[in-house]
């Protein structure tokens, strides 16, 4: 569970997060809401690239805000990027390895682990290719597995169906609706894709200039008024 | 996409070498041993001396290549870092009767630290501002090494005493007195630096050194400390430098500070670049055009200034047609060449056996 409170961001003038608080309960919540919102912010600050102004975000317990950035890594949290960052110059094996020998298993049974994630993902191509000979959609599945490697407790993942056929895209909802029982870890999964989210999510909440503006079960966030106003405008 | 869900399987995936994997092996293996114990028999005393240059140098390239190709620092230094283990090993041998490996060992992690002493400021920067400074460090150490000079067997912390009139040779270690010998044991030592920063590369610190030039973002979010891998790098390079710069001193006994003028950090650059900074041939590419091209114009009577110019049109071609370098180019354009002829053959024989 993660329990966000009075969380602001600014870059210089422009407010990204505005006192946002919310609850991620379980399994996989979506994060939705226009270009410039505030999702990937949000991430960000869960990841520990940005500094918020004010507010807390305690995850399980833990004081998520305090700890070194390359260290929530170790503590649990994964995540995914908008540009899908696979490493190119390493094996489908390495990209992977080298998220889990960075988790709390450490070193221990390190190769049946990174295995079960790159089957996890259902990554049609051999642990051993190198990333470069990929395409997007196995470049998105290795980050997926990236992600799911090394017991997380937090999985992000920032618009993973960005530039995906639709075959693919379905294909990846089934891996992501499948990842809080897999490995336990609370799942949220920022996408503008709506059909994904509602496939993939139970819960989701909207958020509109930095500000949070509907959350509950899917269904009804999607059919709320003022969600329906910050997308389409106001007639 | 799920059809082959089970290929990836533990099971199935035992690590076995692929044919290319072992065909490289071999090569590697061939041209090793060609060069440990042919060349000695084939090549004159002066080419020996050459080589010996070569294997010193490469282990220079080698350092330089992982701090550009691996981690993506642009180092202007790396020649100063050399004259710091040379030095070091030079006063450690006239003032000790330690073993010349153990020797090697302590100028290694002496130029380590003081690599690390010029990291860790240096490591908050990056690209052209690095490389700046790295190279008005270098330009500083000279100045430093002007003044306090080698270690030529005098007394004291410096080792240096103007007024000697015969100065003794920095030593050698006995099972390399010869000049084939000592090429041999620099060979034996250039192979073991190649080992330690192959060890680096195919395990964790190599996988973490890829992300952070890739992508820093990608690194921290896969709990890479970027800080502390790119401090190794720097370690690592300074500490093959230094041991490189020990071997040196043997090599040319007697050390001057001239012979390490700021200038060639930046060849130093130029040839890594244009052998190639992604594979480990690269390095040994571009050690034989630092060392081993000079010594083939200067005995064909060509002055070695021409050199200065092939380099910078040589790494224009390499930033333009290969970024790989020379390693990764030539090998494939041979490949091409051999495929295209292989063609033409197979037509030519094709077309006979019509005829007959």
């Amino acid at each position: 569970m993660i329990e966000v409170d009075g969380l602001t961001v600014r870059y210089g003038g422009v407010t990204s997060l505005d006192a946002m608080s919310l609850t991620f309960e379980q399994g996989t919540c979506g994060l939705i809401g226009p270009n410039g919102a505030g999702k990937t912010t949000f991430f960000n600050v869960l990841s520990g690239f940005v500094r918020p102004a004010a507010g807390t975000v305690r995850a399980f317990g833990t004081d998520l805000l305090s700890m070194a950035h390359y260290r929530r890594a170790r503590w649990g949290v994964r995540r995914t990027f908008q540009t899908e960052q696979a490493i190119e110059e390493l094996s489908v094996f390495d990209n992977v390895a080298m998220v889990h020998e960075h988790s709390r298993l450490g070193g221990a049974s390190r190769r049946g682990d990174v295995l079960d994630a790159i089957t996890f993902t259902g990554l049609d191509a051999t642990p051993e290719a190198p990333v470069r000979t990929l395409g997007a959609g196995q470049r998105r599945l290795v980050e997926v597995a990236r992600a799911v490697v090394g017991r997380p407790r937090l999985v992000l993942l920032d618009e993973p169906a960005a530039g995906l056929p639709d075959e693919e895209t379905s294909h990846l909802a089934e891996v992501i609706k499948r990842i809080p029982e897999h490995t336990g870890a609370l799942t949220i999964l920022v996408d503008h894709d709506m059909s994904l989210v509602s496939a993939c999510c139970a819960t989701t909440a909207v958020l509109d200039f930095g500000k949070l503006i509907a959350s509950g079960p899917t269904a009804a966030v999607l059919r709320d008024d003022a969600v329906v106003r910050a997308y389409l405008g106001v007639a | 996409m799920r059809a082959t869900l089970e290929r990836a399987s533990p099971a199935r995936i035992a690590r076995r070498p692929t044919r290319a994997q072992l065909i490289k092996a071999g090569v590697t293996t061939g041209l090793l041993l060609f060069a440990f114990f042919a060349l000695p028999a084939l090549l004159s005393l002066y080419y020996i001396d050459t080589m010996t240059q070569v294997a010193v140098y490469s282990m220079v390239t080698l350092a330089l290549g992982l701090l550009v190709g691996r981690v993506g620092l642009f180092s202007l230094g790396q020649a100063a870092v050399l004259a710091i283990g040379a030095w070091a090993a030079a006063r450690l041998l006239f003032a000790t009767t330690q073993p010349y490996p153990l020797v090697l060992l302590e100028a290694g992690l002496i130029t380590m630290v003081a690599g690390l002493l010029i990291g860790l400021p240096a490591l908050r920067l990056r690209g052209l501002y690095l490389a700046l400074i790295t190279l008005m460090l270098a330009g500083a150490i000279t100045v430093v090494l002007a003044t306090v000079n080698f270690p030529n067997g005098g007394h004291g912390f410096l080792g240096y005493n103007g007024g000697l009139l015969h100065i003794p040779p920095i030593r050698r270690p006995s099972i390399a007195a010869s000049d084939p010998a000592y090429y041999r044991y620099s060979m034996v030592v250039a192979i073991l630096m190649f080992g330690l920063v192959l060890a680096h590369i195919k395990t964790r610190p190599g996988r973490a050194w890829a992300a952070i030039r890739q992508s820093e973002p990608a690194a921290l979010a896969a709990g890479i400390n970027i800080w502390f891998y790119k401090l190794w790098a720097f370690a690592l390079a300074s500490f093959i430098t230094g041991v490189a710069g020990g071997v040196l001193a043997g090599a040319i006994h007697y050390l001057y500070s001239i012979n390490f003028p700021t200038q060639d950090s930046i060849t130093l650059l130029a040839v890594t670049l244009m052998g190639g900074v992604f594979s480990l041939w690269g390095a040994v590419v571009a050690a034989l055009l630092y060392q081993f091209l000079p010594a083939l114009l200067n005995n064909w009577g060509v002055s070695a200034d021409w050199l200065t110019i092939l380099f910078g049109l040589g790494v224009l071609q390499v930033l333009t047609t290969a970024p790989a370098g020379l390693a990764d180019q030539v090998p494939r354009d041979l490949r091409r060449l051999g495929n295209l002829l292989g063609r033409r053959l197979r037509r030519g024989s094709a077309r006979g056996g019509d005829t007959s």
